[in-house]
Protein backbone atom coordinates (compact mmCIF):
# COMPACT_ATOMS: atom_id res chain seq x y z
CA UNK A 1 0.00 0.00 0.00
CA UNK A 2 1.47 3.32 -1.03
CA UNK A 3 0.45 6.91 -0.65
CA UNK A 4 0.81 9.54 -3.37
CA UNK A 5 0.33 13.24 -3.50
CA UNK A 6 -2.49 13.85 -5.94
CA UNK A 7 -2.41 17.56 -6.47
CA UNK A 8 -0.24 20.47 -5.63
CA UNK A 9 -2.53 22.86 -7.43
CA UNK A 10 -4.48 23.40 -4.22
CA UNK A 11 -1.41 24.86 -2.55
CA UNK A 12 -0.30 26.85 -5.59
CA UNK A 13 -3.64 28.36 -6.44
CA UNK A 14 -4.20 30.01 -3.10
CA UNK A 15 -7.37 30.78 -1.21
CA UNK A 16 -9.59 31.30 -4.27
CA UNK A 17 -9.23 27.62 -5.13
CA UNK A 18 -12.16 25.46 -4.04
CA UNK A 19 -10.78 23.20 -1.34
CA UNK A 20 -13.71 20.82 -1.79
CA UNK A 21 -12.80 20.20 -5.41
CA UNK A 22 -9.57 18.30 -4.93
CA UNK A 23 -8.24 15.42 -2.94
CA UNK A 24 -4.73 15.74 -1.63
CA UNK A 25 -3.82 12.07 -1.60
CA UNK A 26 -5.07 8.63 -2.43
CA UNK A 27 -4.11 5.02 -1.75
CA UNK A 28 -3.43 2.49 -4.45
CA UNK A 29 -4.03 -1.19 -3.78
CA UNK A 30 -3.06 -3.46 -6.63
CA UNK A 31 -4.42 -1.77 -9.76
CA UNK A 32 -7.16 0.15 -7.98
CA UNK A 33 -7.97 3.15 -5.81
CA UNK A 34 -10.70 1.68 -3.66
CA UNK A 35 -11.88 4.83 -1.88
CA UNK A 36 -13.48 7.82 -3.62
CA UNK A 37 -11.06 10.74 -3.82
CA UNK A 38 -13.67 13.02 -2.29
CA UNK A 39 -14.78 10.62 0.42
CA UNK A 40 -18.14 10.04 -1.27
CA UNK A 41 -19.56 8.59 -4.49
CA UNK A 42 -19.91 10.90 -7.49
CA UNK A 43 -23.00 11.76 -9.52
CA UNK A 44 -23.40 9.51 -12.59
CA UNK A 45 -25.62 12.01 -14.41
CA UNK A 46 -23.03 14.77 -14.13
CA UNK A 47 -20.42 12.19 -15.12
CA UNK A 48 -22.30 11.37 -18.32
CA UNK A 49 -22.29 15.03 -19.30
CA UNK A 50 -18.59 15.37 -18.47
CA UNK A 51 -17.64 12.30 -20.48
CA UNK A 52 -19.41 13.72 -23.54
CA UNK A 53 -17.60 17.08 -23.19
CA UNK A 54 -15.04 17.23 -26.00
CA UNK A 55 -13.04 20.08 -24.51
CA UNK A 56 -13.06 19.38 -20.76
CA UNK A 57 -12.80 15.62 -20.25
CA UNK A 58 -11.80 14.87 -23.87
CA UNK A 59 -12.83 11.19 -23.29
CA UNK A 60 -14.72 10.79 -26.57
CA UNK A 61 -11.78 12.04 -28.62
CA UNK A 62 -10.20 8.61 -28.07
CA UNK A 63 -12.87 6.27 -26.63
CA UNK A 64 -16.01 4.89 -28.23
CA UNK A 65 -18.94 3.26 -26.42
CA UNK A 66 -20.00 6.46 -24.67
CA UNK A 67 -22.92 8.85 -24.97
CA UNK A 68 -21.56 11.02 -27.82
CA UNK A 69 -22.68 10.61 -31.45
CA UNK A 70 -20.75 7.75 -33.03
CA UNK A 71 -19.36 9.88 -35.85
CA UNK A 72 -17.70 12.17 -33.30
CA UNK A 73 -15.98 9.43 -31.33
CA UNK A 74 -12.38 8.39 -31.64
CA UNK A 75 -10.98 4.89 -31.86
CA UNK A 76 -7.55 5.26 -30.27
CA UNK A 77 -8.51 3.58 -27.03
CA UNK A 78 -10.71 0.66 -25.90
CA UNK A 79 -14.48 1.01 -26.09
CA UNK A 80 -15.95 1.89 -22.72
CA UNK A 81 -19.25 0.13 -23.42
CA UNK A 82 -19.93 -2.19 -20.49
CA UNK A 83 -16.78 -1.05 -18.67
CA UNK A 84 -18.65 -1.16 -15.34
CA UNK A 85 -19.12 -4.89 -15.82
CA UNK A 86 -15.45 -5.52 -16.59
CA UNK A 87 -13.66 -3.41 -13.99
CA UNK A 88 -14.35 -2.62 -10.35
CA UNK A 89 -15.05 0.99 -9.35
CA UNK A 90 -11.57 1.14 -7.80
CA UNK A 91 -9.93 -0.11 -10.99
CA UNK A 92 -11.82 2.46 -13.06
CA UNK A 93 -10.82 5.18 -10.59
CA UNK A 94 -7.08 4.51 -10.87
CA UNK A 95 -7.30 4.39 -14.66
CA UNK A 96 -8.94 7.80 -14.81
CA UNK A 97 -6.64 9.30 -12.17
CA UNK A 98 -3.33 7.97 -13.54
CA UNK A 99 -3.40 5.38 -16.32
CA UNK A 100 0.35 5.82 -16.80
CA UNK A 101 0.97 4.17 -13.44
CA UNK A 102 -0.29 0.95 -15.05
CA UNK A 103 1.15 1.61 -18.52
CA UNK A 104 3.78 4.34 -18.82
CA UNK A 105 3.43 4.30 -22.62
CA UNK A 106 -0.33 4.89 -22.54
CA UNK A 107 -1.74 7.72 -24.65
CA UNK A 108 -4.15 8.53 -21.83
CA UNK A 109 -3.29 11.72 -19.96
CA UNK A 110 -3.04 11.76 -16.18
CA UNK A 111 -6.38 13.29 -15.15
CA UNK A 112 -5.83 13.40 -11.42
CA UNK A 113 -2.34 14.83 -11.17
CA UNK A 114 0.07 17.32 -12.60
CA UNK A 115 1.16 16.54 -16.17
CA UNK A 116 4.71 15.33 -16.76
CA UNK A 117 4.71 16.71 -20.32
CA UNK A 118 7.19 19.36 -21.51
CA UNK A 119 6.22 23.02 -22.11
CA UNK A 120 2.85 22.88 -20.35
CA UNK A 121 1.07 26.09 -21.38
CA UNK A 122 0.62 28.81 -18.76
CA UNK A 123 -3.06 28.36 -17.90
CA UNK A 124 -2.55 24.65 -17.28
CA UNK A 125 0.70 24.69 -15.35
CA UNK A 126 0.56 22.91 -12.02
CA UNK A 127 -3.03 21.90 -12.59
CA UNK A 128 -4.73 18.58 -13.05
CA UNK A 129 -7.05 18.15 -16.05
CA UNK A 130 -10.01 17.32 -13.82
CA UNK A 131 -10.89 17.98 -10.20
CA UNK A 132 -11.46 15.13 -7.78
CA UNK A 133 -15.22 15.86 -7.88
CA UNK A 134 -15.23 15.62 -11.66
CA UNK A 135 -13.26 12.38 -11.57
CA UNK A 136 -15.72 10.86 -9.09
CA UNK A 137 -18.68 11.90 -11.26
CA UNK A 138 -17.05 10.23 -14.25
CA UNK A 139 -16.23 7.10 -12.23
CA UNK A 140 -19.85 6.91 -11.08
CA UNK A 141 -21.04 7.11 -14.67
CA UNK A 142 -18.56 4.53 -15.97
CA UNK A 143 -19.43 2.14 -13.12
CA UNK A 144 -23.05 2.38 -14.28
CA UNK A 145 -22.15 1.11 -17.76
CA UNK A 146 -22.79 -2.55 -17.15
CA UNK A 147 -23.38 -3.47 -20.79
CA UNK B 1 6.42 -16.67 -24.21
CA UNK B 2 10.18 -16.55 -24.20
CA UNK B 3 10.65 -17.04 -27.99
CA UNK B 4 8.27 -14.16 -28.62
CA UNK B 5 10.33 -11.90 -26.39
CA UNK B 6 13.51 -12.98 -28.15
CA UNK B 7 11.90 -12.27 -31.54
CA UNK B 8 11.02 -8.78 -30.44
CA UNK B 9 14.57 -8.25 -29.28
CA UNK B 10 15.82 -9.13 -32.74
CA UNK B 11 13.19 -7.12 -34.52
CA UNK B 12 13.70 -3.94 -32.54
CA UNK B 13 16.87 -2.75 -34.32
CA UNK B 14 15.21 -3.40 -37.67
CA UNK B 15 12.18 -1.37 -36.66
CA UNK B 16 14.44 1.41 -35.50
CA UNK B 17 16.26 1.40 -38.82
CA UNK B 18 12.96 1.53 -40.67
CA UNK B 19 11.78 4.47 -38.60
CA UNK B 20 14.99 6.36 -39.27
CA UNK B 21 14.70 5.73 -43.00
CA UNK B 22 11.04 6.58 -43.46
CA UNK B 23 9.66 7.84 -40.19
CA UNK B 24 6.72 5.54 -40.85
CA UNK B 25 7.05 1.94 -39.77
CA UNK B 26 4.25 0.45 -41.83
CA UNK B 27 4.51 0.95 -45.55
CA UNK B 28 5.12 4.13 -47.47
CA UNK B 29 4.52 7.71 -46.43
CA UNK B 30 1.01 8.82 -47.26
CA UNK B 31 -0.01 12.40 -47.94
CA UNK B 32 -2.74 13.98 -45.88
CA UNK B 33 -4.81 14.33 -49.05
CA UNK B 34 -5.30 10.54 -49.03
CA UNK B 35 -7.30 10.93 -45.80
CA UNK B 36 -9.50 13.76 -47.09
CA UNK B 37 -13.02 13.47 -48.45
CA UNK B 38 -13.62 13.17 -52.21
CA UNK B 39 -14.91 16.77 -52.19
CA UNK B 40 -11.73 18.11 -50.59
CA UNK B 41 -9.56 16.06 -52.95
CA UNK B 42 -11.48 17.44 -55.93
CA UNK B 43 -11.07 21.00 -54.64
CA UNK B 44 -7.30 20.59 -54.39
CA UNK B 45 -7.00 18.97 -57.81
CA UNK B 46 -8.94 21.65 -59.71
CA UNK B 47 -7.03 24.92 -60.09
CA UNK B 48 -10.26 26.80 -60.67
CA UNK B 49 -11.64 25.50 -57.34
CA UNK B 50 -8.48 25.43 -55.20
CA UNK B 51 -8.55 28.67 -53.16
CA UNK B 52 -4.78 28.42 -52.61
CA UNK B 53 -4.28 29.50 -56.22
CA UNK B 54 -5.25 33.05 -55.23
CA UNK B 55 -2.15 33.19 -53.02
CA UNK B 56 -0.06 31.72 -55.84
CA UNK B 57 -1.25 34.48 -58.17
CA UNK B 58 -0.51 37.13 -55.54
CA UNK B 59 2.93 35.59 -55.10
CA UNK B 60 3.59 35.87 -58.82
CA UNK B 61 2.94 39.62 -58.58
CA UNK B 62 5.20 39.96 -55.53
CA UNK B 63 7.97 38.00 -57.28
CA UNK B 64 8.21 40.82 -59.81
CA UNK B 65 7.81 43.71 -57.36
CA UNK B 66 10.90 45.81 -56.60
CA UNK B 67 11.45 46.04 -52.85
CA UNK B 68 13.67 47.63 -50.26
CA UNK B 69 16.49 50.16 -50.48
CA UNK B 70 18.09 48.07 -53.23
CA UNK B 71 14.91 48.28 -55.31
CA UNK B 72 15.35 44.73 -56.52
CA UNK B 73 12.67 42.15 -57.19
CA UNK B 74 13.05 38.43 -56.66
CA UNK B 75 13.01 38.07 -60.43
CA UNK B 76 15.85 40.59 -60.90
CA UNK B 77 18.22 38.01 -59.38
CA UNK B 78 16.44 34.70 -59.91
CA UNK B 79 14.83 35.27 -63.31
CA UNK B 80 11.75 33.29 -64.19
CA UNK B 81 10.54 31.35 -61.17
CA UNK B 82 9.21 28.57 -63.39
CA UNK B 83 12.83 27.68 -64.12
CA UNK B 84 14.86 28.91 -61.14
CA UNK B 85 12.44 27.82 -58.40
CA UNK B 86 11.51 24.44 -59.86
CA UNK B 87 12.34 21.80 -57.25
CA UNK B 88 13.48 24.29 -54.62
CA UNK B 89 10.60 23.80 -52.18
CA UNK B 90 11.01 20.02 -52.54
CA UNK B 91 14.54 20.36 -51.11
CA UNK B 92 13.84 22.74 -48.22
CA UNK B 93 14.76 23.24 -45.40
CA UNK B 94 18.35 23.74 -46.55
CA UNK B 95 21.58 24.77 -44.83
CA UNK B 96 22.51 28.45 -44.85
CA UNK B 97 26.26 28.97 -44.95
CA UNK B 98 26.33 32.45 -43.48
CA UNK B 99 24.25 31.71 -40.39
CA UNK B 100 25.47 28.12 -40.12
CA UNK B 101 21.91 26.99 -39.53
CA UNK B 102 19.08 25.17 -41.25
CA UNK B 103 16.67 27.57 -42.91
CA UNK B 104 13.19 26.97 -44.26
CA UNK B 105 11.65 28.64 -47.29
CA UNK B 106 10.11 31.40 -45.19
CA UNK B 107 13.46 32.05 -43.54
CA UNK B 108 15.23 32.05 -46.91
CA UNK B 109 12.83 34.60 -48.37
CA UNK B 110 13.43 36.87 -45.40
CA UNK B 111 17.21 36.39 -45.71
CA UNK B 112 16.91 37.42 -49.36
CA UNK B 113 14.94 40.47 -48.34
CA UNK B 114 17.44 41.63 -45.73
CA UNK B 115 20.64 40.65 -47.58
CA UNK B 116 19.81 41.46 -51.17
CA UNK B 117 16.76 43.71 -51.25
CA UNK B 118 17.71 45.62 -48.10
CA UNK B 119 14.08 45.34 -47.09
CA UNK B 120 12.45 44.50 -43.79
CA UNK B 121 11.54 40.85 -43.11
CA UNK B 122 7.94 39.91 -43.82
CA UNK B 123 5.75 38.69 -40.94
CA UNK B 124 5.76 34.88 -40.90
CA UNK B 125 2.04 34.33 -41.32
CA UNK B 126 1.21 37.51 -43.21
CA UNK B 127 -0.48 37.54 -46.60
CA UNK B 128 2.68 38.51 -48.50
CA UNK B 129 4.91 35.79 -47.04
CA UNK B 130 2.22 33.15 -47.55
CA UNK B 131 1.78 34.33 -51.14
CA UNK B 132 5.51 34.14 -51.85
CA UNK B 133 5.97 30.70 -50.24
CA UNK B 134 2.86 29.45 -52.06
CA UNK B 135 4.22 30.78 -55.37
CA UNK B 136 7.69 29.30 -54.85
CA UNK B 137 6.22 26.01 -53.59
CA UNK B 138 3.89 25.87 -56.59
CA UNK B 139 6.93 25.70 -58.91
CA UNK B 140 7.68 22.27 -57.39
CA UNK B 141 4.14 20.94 -57.54
CA UNK B 142 4.16 17.28 -58.56
CA UNK B 143 7.87 16.82 -57.90
CA UNK B 144 8.88 14.36 -55.17
CA UNK B 145 10.03 15.71 -51.82
CA UNK B 146 13.80 15.40 -52.09
CA UNK B 147 15.58 16.45 -48.87
CA UNK B 148 19.26 16.93 -49.72
CA UNK B 149 21.96 14.53 -48.52
CA UNK B 150 23.67 17.40 -46.71
CA UNK B 151 25.39 16.24 -43.50
CA UNK B 152 25.28 19.80 -42.16
CA UNK B 153 21.50 19.34 -41.81
CA UNK B 154 21.95 16.29 -39.60
CA UNK B 155 21.89 18.16 -36.26
CA UNK B 156 18.65 19.98 -37.17
CA UNK B 157 17.04 16.77 -38.37
CA UNK B 158 18.07 14.97 -35.18
CA UNK B 159 16.71 17.83 -33.07
CA UNK B 160 13.49 17.73 -35.08
CA UNK B 161 13.09 14.00 -34.56
CA UNK B 162 13.70 14.40 -30.83
CA UNK B 163 11.01 17.10 -30.68
CA UNK B 164 8.67 14.96 -32.77
CA UNK B 165 8.87 12.18 -30.20
CA UNK B 166 8.85 14.35 -27.08
CA UNK B 167 5.68 14.24 -25.02
CA UNK B 168 4.38 17.75 -24.44
CA UNK B 169 1.71 19.73 -22.71
CA UNK B 170 -0.83 18.95 -20.04
CA UNK B 171 -2.10 16.10 -22.23
CA UNK B 172 1.45 14.72 -22.39
CA UNK B 173 1.37 13.70 -26.05
CA UNK B 174 4.10 13.73 -28.70
CA UNK B 175 3.63 14.29 -32.43
CA UNK B 176 4.65 10.64 -32.86
CA UNK B 177 1.97 9.36 -30.46
CA UNK B 178 -0.65 10.30 -33.05
CA UNK B 179 1.07 10.80 -36.40
CA UNK B 180 3.49 7.87 -36.19
CA UNK B 181 1.78 5.28 -33.99
CA UNK B 182 -1.89 6.03 -34.68
CA UNK B 183 -2.13 7.69 -38.08
CA UNK B 184 -4.69 5.12 -39.20
CA UNK B 185 -6.94 5.99 -36.26
CA UNK B 186 -9.55 8.64 -35.67
CA UNK B 187 -9.44 11.40 -33.07
CA UNK B 188 -12.93 12.52 -32.13
CA UNK B 189 -14.18 11.19 -35.45
CA UNK B 190 -11.54 12.88 -37.64
CA UNK B 191 -8.77 11.00 -39.46
CA UNK B 192 -5.41 11.58 -37.76
CA UNK B 193 -3.11 11.31 -40.84
CA UNK B 194 0.66 10.94 -40.85
CA UNK B 195 1.23 14.68 -40.44
CA UNK B 196 3.17 14.93 -43.70
CA UNK B 197 4.63 18.25 -44.79
CA UNK B 198 4.38 18.01 -48.59
CA UNK B 199 1.44 20.36 -49.25
CA UNK B 200 2.33 23.56 -47.35
CA UNK B 201 1.47 26.32 -47.32
CA UNK B 202 -2.06 24.96 -47.68
CA UNK B 203 -5.63 26.14 -47.62
CA UNK B 204 -7.49 24.77 -44.62
CA UNK B 205 -11.27 25.00 -44.75
CA UNK B 206 -11.28 25.32 -40.96
CA UNK B 207 -9.04 28.40 -41.26
CA UNK B 208 -10.83 29.86 -44.27
CA UNK B 209 -7.37 30.76 -45.42
CA UNK B 210 -3.86 29.70 -46.32
CA UNK B 211 -1.46 28.78 -43.54
CA UNK B 212 2.06 27.53 -43.02
CA UNK B 213 3.26 24.23 -41.60
CA UNK B 214 4.29 26.13 -38.48
CA UNK B 215 0.73 27.39 -38.01
CA UNK B 216 -0.44 23.79 -38.21
CA UNK B 217 2.16 22.63 -35.69
CA UNK B 218 1.24 25.45 -33.33
CA UNK B 219 -2.39 24.30 -33.49
CA UNK B 220 -1.37 20.79 -32.44
CA UNK B 221 0.78 22.15 -29.61
CA UNK B 222 -2.09 24.27 -28.34
CA UNK B 223 -4.31 21.20 -28.65
CA UNK B 224 -2.14 19.20 -26.25
CA UNK B 225 -2.03 22.28 -24.01
CA UNK B 226 1.66 22.99 -24.61
CA UNK B 227 3.25 26.42 -25.04
CA UNK B 228 3.81 26.61 -28.80
CA UNK B 229 7.17 27.63 -30.23
CA UNK B 230 7.28 31.09 -31.78
CA UNK B 231 6.95 31.45 -35.54
CA UNK B 232 10.39 31.02 -37.07
CA UNK B 233 11.86 29.40 -33.94
CA UNK B 234 14.84 27.08 -34.56
CA UNK B 235 12.76 24.26 -33.04
CA UNK B 236 10.15 24.63 -35.78
CA UNK B 237 12.80 24.72 -38.51
CA UNK B 238 14.32 21.57 -36.98
CA UNK B 239 10.91 19.89 -37.02
CA UNK B 240 10.45 20.93 -40.64
CA UNK B 241 13.88 19.51 -41.50
CA UNK B 242 12.95 16.17 -39.91
CA UNK B 243 9.49 16.14 -41.50
CA UNK B 244 11.03 16.68 -44.94
CA UNK B 245 13.10 13.50 -44.55
CA UNK B 246 9.97 11.69 -43.45
CA UNK B 247 8.03 12.94 -46.48
CA UNK B 248 10.77 11.97 -48.95
CA UNK B 249 9.22 10.84 -52.23
CA UNK B 250 5.76 12.29 -51.65
CA UNK B 251 4.76 14.73 -54.38
CA UNK B 252 4.73 18.42 -53.49
CA UNK B 253 1.06 19.50 -53.49
CA UNK B 254 1.48 23.20 -52.76
CA UNK B 255 -1.03 24.72 -52.38
CA UNK B 256 -2.80 21.79 -50.74
CA UNK B 257 -6.39 21.83 -49.53
CA UNK B 258 -7.36 20.22 -46.21
CA UNK B 259 -10.49 20.13 -44.05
Amino acid sequence: MRRFVLLTALLLAGPSFDAQAVATSYEIEGDAIAEPLTGHEGDAERGAALVADRTLSLCVLCHSGLVAPVHMQGNLAPSLAGIGGRLTPGQIRLRVVDMKRLNPDSLMPVYGGVAPGARVAGPWQGKAILTADEIEDIVAYLVSLKG
Amino acid sequence: MRPAVRCFGLAAPLLLAASVAHGIEQGEPRSGIAFASPETRAMQADDTANPGLFWVLDGEQLWAKREGAAQKSCGDCHGAASASMKGIAARYPAFDDKTGQAVDLTGRINLCRTRHQQATPLPHEGKEMLALTAFVGFQSRGLPMAPPADPRLAPARAQGEALFTQRMGQLDLSCANCHEANWQGRLGGSPITQGQSNAYPLYRLEWQGLGSLQRRMRACMVGVRAEPFDYGAPEFVALEAFLATRAKGLPVETPGVRP
